[in-house]
């Protein structure tokens, strides 16, 4: 945890409030490209806070994509909660969430005050087409990343492959399957460890 | 504008799993209150899905502004993330507490392959609508599934890939890329 040495501590009140801004700041910038809720915003959690800032492990990003799953809410809004209280307590939780909602705010306000047919606009669903292919491809790439550091073993290539096959032709909850895949987790790790 | 917090702070507090699952909540708003239709709901969803942002987040903010103007587009979203907020800071509070207990260890590592599935499923229901014409298929044919695919989408997506790897610019790059060519080649 590079971020938790002594020299990163904040030095006083202006530092603090920087760190905070910082946090507002990044997260209203994934709020404001995340196109087609939570899961787009992955790619943008791997840049930005994993690999720049060192905010948060891969591992940790993936803990908190599961715990989101399952806690009430939005994925989008819990994952950057749980970010900003990583970095910054309370306040770095309310920071972060009040950055990833900003940008929507503001852009559908003015959207239902201004553009009644915004639907109907052919620019907006051109541009809508070529963004839905680029964010599958980006969505693949951070699977693939954060795969790596998940799939560790044959057991956890196993709930890979059941959770997905189960969302994919299944109605059951992303919740129940995230609990199940821990309680997997809790039941299978443990009975190895004691023999 | 106090009922309206108290119904998005319920639509928060028990929407798990995402952006669609307010979607049932916001059905019951709708009939309890009379603030919108079912058809704005059809209407927001479509809207949300254009513009970026959290579904849930979208979708409580337009049904804010369009019953309370901007006041109801900051108190509806903010009511609907309360919840989340002390829910999550909650359960930060007890993770690093337990943290190095073997049991919650062996939970994340059930849970993180479970996420992993998670997130490729929603990759791949991306690309369906991405990558698959409108249009059903009548008969299984290889002819049909070529005029069913639309590869416009898949060149771009093969494109942006390449990029990906070549150069591995921030996301927002490509993202911007790809709106330009869409908006330039009428996708």
């Amino acid at each position: 945890m590079t971020f938790m040495q002594p020299a990163n501590r904040p030095a006083g009140r202006g530092k603090k409030m920087k760190e905070l801004l910082d946090l507002f700041v990044v997260f209203a910038r994934i709020g404001g490209f995340t196109f087609g809720g939570g899961y787009a915003m992955l790619p943008m959690l791997e840049k930005e806070v994993v690999n720049s800032r060192h905010w948060a492990t891969e591992e940790e990003l993936m803990d908190y994509y599961a715990i989101g799953q399952c806690t009430p809410g939005v994925i989008a809004i819990n994952t950057a909660t749980f970010i900003g209280y990583k970095i910054k307590g309370i306040p770095g939780g309310i920071m972060a969430t009040l950055g990833v909602i900003a940008p929507s705010l503001v852009i559908i306000t003015v959207i239902a005050a201004f553009i009644s047919n915004f639907m109907e606009l052919s620019f907006v669903n051109s541009a809508f087409a070529g963004i839905r292919a680029c964010v599958c491809v980006l969505i693949f790439s951070a699977v693939l990343k954060l795969g790596k550091k998940a799939l560790v073993d044959k057991i956890t290539v196993g709930i890979f492959a059941v959770v997905l096959v189960l969302s994919l032709f299944t109605d059951i909850s992303p919740a129940i399957l995230v609990v199940l895949a821990g309680a997997v987790g809790i039941i299978i790790k443990g009975r190895g460890k004691k023999a | 504008m106090i009922e309206m917090f108290i119904r998005f702070f319920g639509c928060g507090l028990f929407a798990i799993g995402g952006g669609l699952a307010t979607l049932p909540f916001l059905y019951d708003i709708a009939e309890a209150t009379g603030w919108f239709t079912f058809h704005d709901i059809s209407n927001m969803i479509a809207i949300s899905e254009s513009t970026p942002g959290p579904l849930g987040v979208n979708m409580a903010t337009y049904v804010g502004y369009h019953t309370m103007g901007v006041i109801g587009a900051l108190v509806a979203p903010l009511a609907l993330v309360f919840p989340s907020v002390i829910i999550i800071i909650g359960i930060s509070k007890i993770l690093d507490k337990f943290k190095t207990a073997a049991v919650v260890q062996n939970a994340l590592y059930g849970l993180r392959a479970a996420s992993a599935a998670l997130i490729a499923a929603a990759g791949i229901g991306v690309a369906k609508i991405a990558f698959l014409g409108s249009e059903q298929m009548q008969e299984w044919s290889f002819s049909g599934l070529g005029q069913l695919i639309n590869w416009k989408a898949v060149l771009l997506a093969a494109v942006v890939y390449g990029g990906l790897v070549k150069f591995k610019k921030h996301p927002i790059v490509y993202i911007v890329f790809s709106a330009v060519i869409g908006i330039i080649f009428h996708y």
